[in-house]
């Protein structure tokens, strides 16, 4: 673990770059500790795949303090706590007029549209952090064989909800914007809610299962959601 | 008692903006805020507001804006030639309007972004902790003709002080911003930090509240994206292509491409205040000097 300064209001606490679960079950299990004892000049924390960014108030408290209070967190052993994860199961609806880049990804892989779905909801995937969009969720797990590059021309418009897979993860746009990510489904959840406190319902280190739904079923989840009647089925998990 | 003002005519790009949302970064919310902080704050100090109240942020052309109940306003910032009641005003000066009265801009002679800041501040929409406009969080991005904006109440013939200040022009021409080294900075080259803080950069016609491109592109960085990271305003990445883009307040949170240059906060009021084809250089502050001199203001105290 190494410690760089970000400007001078964070410190970057940085694991080897690489994505890994045990990396992910560390920086939960900091930041954790971090909220608890140093919540009183800490801002706000941000987690990636092997970084934490904790970012302080610079009146109350300076980087050479706020990183020697996080080594001593760190390697204060005995009281490790496991954050409490959760098992979120998101519809999705992998219909071609939704799965835009399906037809592609099936002939590269000369394999079918309907293996490329039974292997996307065949596993539980990490939530690694949230970035890129409010309520972009990075998830990792995705299973190789149906791992795909990125695609060389980003598409000007892609659609809210939309299910994506770039090289060897999976994530979903909550909201309409530009984006390089190859197209599969679109889930009629909505990922993110100013309404709401806080306003993504998911966060570092929770599960995430899809499950597959037609067009009428998204079509029907869909206006649930709009209503305020949909909840999403979730479970304690580990 | 509501008081308003009425949007005449909106300007090239006009918005509400205070110091930004801090503590929605881990859902991928980002900070946003005024892109030049240092206006807006002289704005609020003026008018005796608490200095995190939102002001309106401007940007090359001015809007028109007509006031419907007493207040007190202020313009600071860039220079685009204010106008109340077609006479031309000073900038960094409090004036007292009345209904019916009409805020105008012209020509732009120096600076990009002015800040109109009225008594007690703009009522608008306040989520997740911030007044500051962003596409997908409030429910307006940008003004348009016909907004008509909540403003705080202050009475008839509210009371105020004839204080002005003079910022001197240079603030708003630097040539260079002050930088330290970013998280990946130990992976440039010799011969990239030499172009780095040797050669002149142009700022692209690519710059907005997100980020600023510069046109020249440095020797290209032979690891060409580092696997997603956080990002801050301020932050320089350098894009497989050679070229920098400089993250500015409405940067998404998280990135890809190496972090080699961190902007100051000064730097960035400084940057968002130049124009397409504007130049500068970058020069290397001494993150230990620049610790000292912070821990120093916090000893200060």
């Amino acid at each position: 673990m190494i410690f760089k300064p970000l400007g001078s209001i964070g410190a970057l606490v940085e694991w080897p770059e690489k994505i890994d679960v045990e990396i992910l079950k560390e920086i939960g299990s900091l930041r954790q500790k971090i909220e608890k004892e140093l919540h009183e000049v800490v801002i706000d924390i941000v987690p990636a795949y092997n970084s934490l960014s904790v970012f302080f108030n610079t009146s109350k408290i300076r980087y050479s303090s706020v990183i020697r209070k996080i080594n001593d967190i760190y390697n204060k052993k005995g009281d490790d706590i496991i954050p409490g994860s959760k098992l979120w199961r998101i519809p999705v609806c992998y219909d071609m007029s939704f799965g835009i880049d399906l037809e592609e990804i099936a002939r590269v892989k000369k394999m079918s549209v309907k293996e490329i779905v039974k292997l996307h909801t065949s596993v539980i995937y990490d939530v690694y952090f949230i970035g890129f969009l409010p309520g972009f969720l990075y998830l990792g797990g995705l299973p190789e064989a149906i791992h795909y590059k990125r695609r060389a021309k980003p598409r000007q418009k892609v659609l809210k909800g939309a299910v994506g897979i770039a090289d060897a993860q999976t994530g979903i746009y909550p909201m309409e914007s530009p984006g390089g990510w190859n197209i599969i489904g679109n889930s009629p959840f909505k990922f993110f809610s100013v309404e709401e406190d806080p306003p993504c319902f998911a966060r570092s280190g929770d599960k995430i299962l899809f499950y597959s739904v037609d067009l009428n079923e998204h079509k029907r989840i869909r206006k649930a959601v709009e209503m305020g009647s949909f909840k999403l089925e979730n479970e304690v998990y580990g | 008692m509501d008081s308003h003002i009425l949007i005449l005519s909106p300007g090239l790009y006009s918005g509400i903006q205070d110091l930004g949302r801090k503590k929605y970064r881990s859902y991928g919310v980002p900070i946003s805020g005024a892109m030049d902080k240092y206006s807006m704050i002289l704005a609020n100090n003026l008018l005796g507001n608490e200095t995190d109240l939102p002001v309106m942020e401007i940007t090359q052309t001015g809007p028109k804006i007509m006031f419907e109940n007493c207040t007190l306003f202020v313009v600071t910032g860039a220079d685009l030639s204010p106008k109340l009641n077609g006479k031309p005003i000073e900038l960094n000066r409090v004036y007292s309007v009345v209904f019916g009265d009409i805020l105008e801009f012209g020509k732009r002679n120096y600076g990009s972004r002015a800040y109109i800041g009225v008594k007690g501040g703009f009522k608008t929409d306040h989520i997740l902790g911030s007044y500051s406009y962003f596409d997908g969080i409030t429910h307006k991005s940008r003004l348009v003709k016909g907004d008509r904006l909540p403003i705080a109440f202050c009475g008839k013939n509210p009371e105020h002080s004839s204080a002005k200040v003079k910022i001197k022009k240079e603030y708003f021409k630097t040539d260079w911003l002050y930088v330290t080294k970013g998280p990946e900075f130990d992976l440039l080259t010799k011969k990239q930090t030499d172009y780095l803080f040797k050669k002149k950069f142009e700022i692209d016609a690519l710059n907005n509240r997100m980020g600023y491109q510069l046109k020249n592109p440095i020797p290209r960085m032979k690891k060409k994206e580092i696997i997603t990271s956080v990002l801050i305003p301020g932050t320089v990445q350098l894009t497989p292509s050679g070229k920098l883009i400089i993250m500015m307040r409405d940067c998404p949170t998280t990135g890809g491409y190496p972090r080699i240059l961190q902007l100051t906060d000064e730097a960035i009021n400084r940057l968002a205040q130049l124009e397409t084809g504007d130049t500068f250089t970058f020069n290397l502050e001494n993150v230990f000097s620049f610790l000292r001199r912070l821990a120093a203001r916090f000893t200060d105290k």
